[in-house]
């Protein structure tokens, strides 16, 4: 479009709150975080853990008041729908793009230009509401919700108001073993479908903005939890499930640094025992779990103190942000009273009508999903902190239940995946599906220590062969000739080799100085290039430093 | 095996494959005349479309020569009623109609509606030409795309000559809601043409153009059609596609057409209608072919409207209707009666309710449908320093006042706490004026009003009287809450000082039943005896 020319739109205080964050009506400017690895649940978690054996807000007088005091945590989540094309248009979008290149009429408002629905947008929205166990609106239909802003093109946004999608479900959760671990289920109250705003870009000196539509009229699912959580690692659980379910739907990337993932949280404390609730606080800016759960606990603790102080007045209705440097909550904007968005239904689009049949097409489309991964890879035995480890990933589980389906050890495969692979995927910063290593390779490599054809260093020589370069085990066995050695006389040679080559180091042993047996073996393995049959390595070599004794 | 190498032999045959141009077909068959009906074109000669093709085919004129003689008829009758808002330059027109003789020359196929000089209300979208709603809030826009209804003009080979007056994004009856100029009425200068469409309706009875689109959210076609003394016809909401209508009410917008005969309102409707994907409200029913329900006065039979059901709606020929308005109307029922039909009459008891709810309703829709018009992407903006001011000064100063009365009374009345006493009441009105149209309509084929209460207005008359202007709409705004569709068709005379202002008689008949109200209409107008609807500006010409 290139007739329209974006202008800048001169503002001086648009600028309400400190920080570089942009106030809005109904939400935040997101900003983007520069990191560039895309951290998992469960390294955040780390983290996290770490964070909290070194407390900066948290005093023994508080962790004592703490236990007074129970938290209500709900959480709304946006989720970005990864539909090739826009809501209401046929733009495509693409995070990063250059600002308004992908644009048209219907995106940018322009008159007369009108919305027509994407069907895929309803599909995901089915799917996620299936996924949540609720129950779907065979009929429901879009709402305009209505408030000014510039990153809003139409001066309305198309959600859902009294009729959303999906309803009334819950998702369970496994909470990490270092929290202490445990399962949990958190209501769902809602999912509905609606378009993302664009965004604004401020220039260095403030003395105006300008706005891109790149995002504008992107899918959104909104996700409004009941509020059943009652801890930052809760919260922070919660949101991290919600990720992996929409990663194993494959209907959003779930990046929480680029926006496809956005939680805010809705947070008020009361005395145990008390029924009335306190005053609800509003967080933004949350941009990973981790600062979901430590913006949690510090607002929890913040709250905790002013009430027990009597300061309970000064919990007031209002949003705060996350701010991550300070690692603390700060006031955004207090609420001047509810704002009224006039909800009215959309009269461009037609209602939403699904038929049962439709819904039972996708339910019966719907893949594993990460509460039934943990409990069949319970029931085969594994740990729960292997569990959460490999269901963190659509990835990684799919590799893993590759290999096992492939007949791997499920312990051993295990093992490798959490051990020497995810070593490898963090030091080269990759994906599982980045590395050259296949799961039909990684069950002949078990196989191949299993059987004795390799031993288990050469193993592992192999696997970061088969990840850095991709093959095959037996090419790679065959073509650098890694066969063990398992023959009792061509190890007896090498050992004789070794131990006349070291007449000194074999007089101390006689002497009595029998720790260095492990400098034999280690010269004897070398002599082998590592092929030699370890037990058998050790038992010709003890007998022949033993001989003469 | 025979069998197959037929089919290829024809098949290699280009002129076989080379397949008519866009609903080529019909006015193939208008053309040709076909049985059962015979039909020549002198028969159906109050159509200036199909008059228009006949001489182009016939090499009587060229397009060029045509278009030569509307702009001069244009530009000569222009400076008095201020009709246009902007007129195509004469050499983009004639390029156009030049391209036209060209293909006339070589034989090629041409559109339907080739070498038809169009009108286009200015709230639908032009690429090449300004599209500004009437408002000053888009002083200058030009839209980067066309309207569907402006893209199927172009691609029937209309040319457009040019943007018509309207009350600024349709909201007005009178075109003097424009902030840019009032059109005056061809039959009376000193009157409106009406509104909203006031300027598609007085270039057409003026015949500056042939025919011309216009938009009806609660009248906006018909009204003016009848104070204009054309035809205007609201076809089913959903028939044509309102993408790139400027949108004032959306569940109540329509693109409708004016032209001086019933047939050339059909020929026009069948060129725009049609789903179109860029519209979700746009119907996927396959558009029929209207042409075929036109039967030449000649071949008529004495009662060719026998068993025709038509009902007048009693509640619009009492209080507050002029009474000779209400004459015109009873001497047009009683010539339907010559022609055959049953007419019975027919109750309506939320008649009156459908204008407050109308007025609700649309301006519930266009509070929010206006809300684009920040000043931020597109139209006049005004610097501040602030956002707020921002918006509210480029809003202040961009819309006129009655657009602005229709943003405050649609916001309060969205307004949480009013919700329910106001916009879910005015929507449950709505679904009891629907019903009653449905159980009328299943009585009756067609129903009959007068299109509006009285003839044209003076200048200025109901300008500072927004309620009395409003009150007017009495007639049109229910059909709109229905979705139907509804013709109007000059029926009469009413004489007002020296002037003799037209009288418009609305049919309205069942969704998606166009061709049934374009058959009777053209019936009723072939028969309509000692009426002549040409304007005096221009009546020397014809």
């Amino acid at each position: 479009m290139a007739l329209t020319i974006f202008r800048g739109i001169r503002t001086c205080p648009l600028m309400l709150c400190p920080s570089a964050y942009f106030a809005r009506k109904h939400g935040v400017f997101y900003c983007t975080m520069k990191s560039t690895d895309s951290q998992t649940a469960t390294q955040e978690r780390q983290q996290s853990a770490q964070l909290k054996g070194s407390p900066k807000i948290q005093s023994k007088t508080i962790d004592k008041l703490l236990k007074d005091y129970e938290a209500i945590i709900g959480i709304e989540t946006h989720v970005q729908l990864n539909t090739l094309t826009k809501a209401f248009c046929s733009c495509p979008y693409s995070y990063g793009a250059q600002p308004n290149t992908s644009i048209c009429p219907v995106c940018m408002g322009l008159p007369g230009a009108l919305p027509v629905l994407n069907s895929k947008v309803v599909e995901f929205a089915v799917k996620v509401g299936l996924a949540l166990n609720c129950k779907l609106s065979l009929d429901s239909k879009f709402d305009r919700k209505q408030y000014f802003y510039p990153d809003l093109p139409k001066g309305y946004q198309i959600s859902q108001f009294d009729i959303p999608i999906a309803s009334g479900g819950f998702v369970d959760v496994d909470l990490p073993v270092e929290f202490g671990g445990g399962h949990r289920r958190f209501g769902i109250t809602r999912v509905h479908m609606e378009e993302d705003a664009g965004k604004l870009l401020h220039t260095g000196n403030r003395s105006y903005s300008q706005v891109d539509l790149n995002r504008a009229g992107v899918p959104l699912l909104e996700i409004v939890s009941e509020p059943d959580m009652r801890t930052g690692i809760e919260a922070a659980e919660y949101a991290a499930e919600l990720q992996r379910l929409v990663r194993y739907l494959g209907v959003s990337n779930g990046n929480m640094q680029e926006g496809s993932l956005r939680c805010d949280v809705n947070i008020s404390i009361r005395p145990i025992g008390q029924q009335k609730f306190g005053t609800k606080v509003e967080i933004k800016n949350l941009n990973s779990f981790s600062s979901v759960g430590r913006a949690i606990d510090f607002e929890i603790s913040r709250q905790v103190l002013l009430h027990s102080q009597g300061q309970d007045d000064q919990i007031v209705q209002e949003t705060r942000l996350w701010d991550e440097g300070a690692q603390k909550t700060i006031t955004m904007r207090k609420k001047e009273g509810l704002s009224d968005y006039r909800y009215f239904p959309e009269p461009d689009l037609p209602g939403v009508s699904i038929s049962k049949e439709y819904v039972d097409r996708i339910r019966d489309s719907l893949p594993e999903l990460p509460e039934m991964k943990r409990r069949r890879y319970e029931e085969m035995g594994l740990s729960m902190q292997d569990i959460l480890f490999l269901t963190n990933d659509v990835n990684v589980t799919e590799f893993f239940d590759a290999t096992i389906s492939g007949g791997a050890d499920i312990k051993l495969a295990a093992n490798w995946i959490m051990g020497d692979i995810a070593a490898y995927m963090k030091n080269e910063k990759l994906t599982i599906n980045e590395i050259k290593l296949t799961p039909q390779e990684l069950v002949e490599l078990i196989a191949s220590i299993k059987n004795g054809t390799i031993s288990g260093k050469i193993g592992k020589e192999v696997l970061f062969e088969l990840m850095a370069k991709g093959g095959t085990v037996k090419g790679m066995v065959k073509e650098k000739n890694l066969v063990q050695i398992v023959d009792p006389v061509e190890i007896e040679k090498m050992v004789d080799k070794v131990i006349a080559d070291n007449p000194k180091q074999l007089e101390q042993y006689r002497s009595g100085k029998t720790k260095i047996q492990g400098f034999f073996a280690g010269q004897v393995m070398k002599e082998s290039k590592g092929k030699a049959n370890p037990k058998l390595l050790n038992q010709i070599l003890l007998k022949k430093l033993n001989a003469k004794n | 095996m025979r069998f197959e190498l037929g089919v290829i032999s024809s098949v290699q045959n280009s002129s076989l494959l080379r397949l008519p141009n866009f609903r080529q077909i019909s006015i193939k068959r208008l053309h040709a005349c076909a049985a059962p009906a015979p039909l020549e074109l002198s028969c159906l000669s109050n159509s200036q479309i199909l008059t228009i093709r006949k001489s182009l085919l016939s090499r009587e004129t060229t397009a060029v020569d045509l278009a030569k003689s509307f702009l001069s008829r244009l530009r000569r009758t222009e400076s008095h009623l201020k009709s246009f808002l902007y007129v195509s330059p004469e050499e983009d027109v004639l390029k156009q109609a030049k391209e036209i003789d060209r293909k006339i020359q070589n034989n090629e196929v041409l559109g339907p509606l080739a070498g038809v000089l169009v009108g286009v209300k200015d709230n639908i979208c032009t690429s090449d030409m300004p599209s500004t709603a009437g408002s000053k809030i888009l002083e200058n826009y030009r839209p980067p795309f066309d309207a569907t209804a402006v893209k199927k003009l172009k691609e029937n080979g209309a040319i457009i000559v040019g943007k018509t007056n309207l009350d600024e994004f349709g909201m007005g009856s009178t075109t003097e809601g424009s902030s840019y100029q009032v059109t005056a009425n061809p039959w009376d200068l000193s009157r409106v043409p009406g509104g909203s469409s006031g300027g598609s309706a007085a270039a057409v009875s003026a015949r500056q153009c042939v025919v011309s689109i216009g938009s009806d959210t609660g009248g906006s076609v018909r009204q003016p059609a009848s104070f204009c003394g054309v035809v205007g016809l609201k076809p089913t909401y959903g028939r044509v596609s309102r993408y790139g209508l400027v949108a004032y009410a959306s569940s109540l917008d329509v693109i409708g057409c004016f032209g001086s005969s019933v047939a050339d309102a059909g020929i026009l409707l069948e060129a725009i209608s049609g789903h179109d994907k860029f519209d979700a409200t746009s119907s996927k029913r396959e558009t029929p072919d209207f042409a075929d329900q036109f039967v030449a006065k000649d071949c008529l039979r004495s009662q060719p409207l026998k068993g025709v059901r038509v009902g007048v709606i009693r509640e619009t020929l009492g209080d507050g209707v002029d009474t000779e308005v209400i004459s015109s109307i009873q001497s047009a029922v009683a010539h339907l009666d010559d022609l055959g039909c049953a007419v019975t009459e027919v109750s309506f008891p939320s008649f009156s309710l459908g204008l407050p709810a109308y007025y609700i309703l649309a301006s519930s829709e266009s509070s929010s449908n206006l809300s684009r018009y920040d000043g931020v992407r597109y139209g006049n903006q005004v610097f501040a320093d602030e956002l707020s001011s921002l918006y509210g000064d480029s809003r202040a100063k961009g819309f006129g006042s009655e657009v602005k009365l229709r943003i405050l009374m649609g916001t309060y009345a969205l307004s949480a706490g009013y919700y329910d006493a106001y916009y879910k009441r005015a929507q449950q009105v709505r679904t009891l004026v629907q019903e009653s149209f449905k159980a009328a309509l299943e009585e009756n084929d067609i129903l009959i009003s007068p299109a509006a209460p009285s003839v044209a207005y003076k200048i200025g008359e109901k300008k500072n009287d927004p309620l009395a202007m409003y009150a007017g709409d009495i007639m049109t705004v229910n059909v709109n809450l229905a979705g139907l569709p509804a013709l109007v068709l000059p029926c009469g005379f009413v004489k007002e000082g020296s002037s003799h202002l037209p009288v418009g008689l609305q049919m309205i008949g069942a969704a998606f039943n166009e061709e049934r109200l374009l058959k009777i209409g053209h019936i009723f107008e072939q028969t309509l005896q000692g009426c002549s609807f040409v304007p005096p500006l221009v009546a020397g010409e014809f």
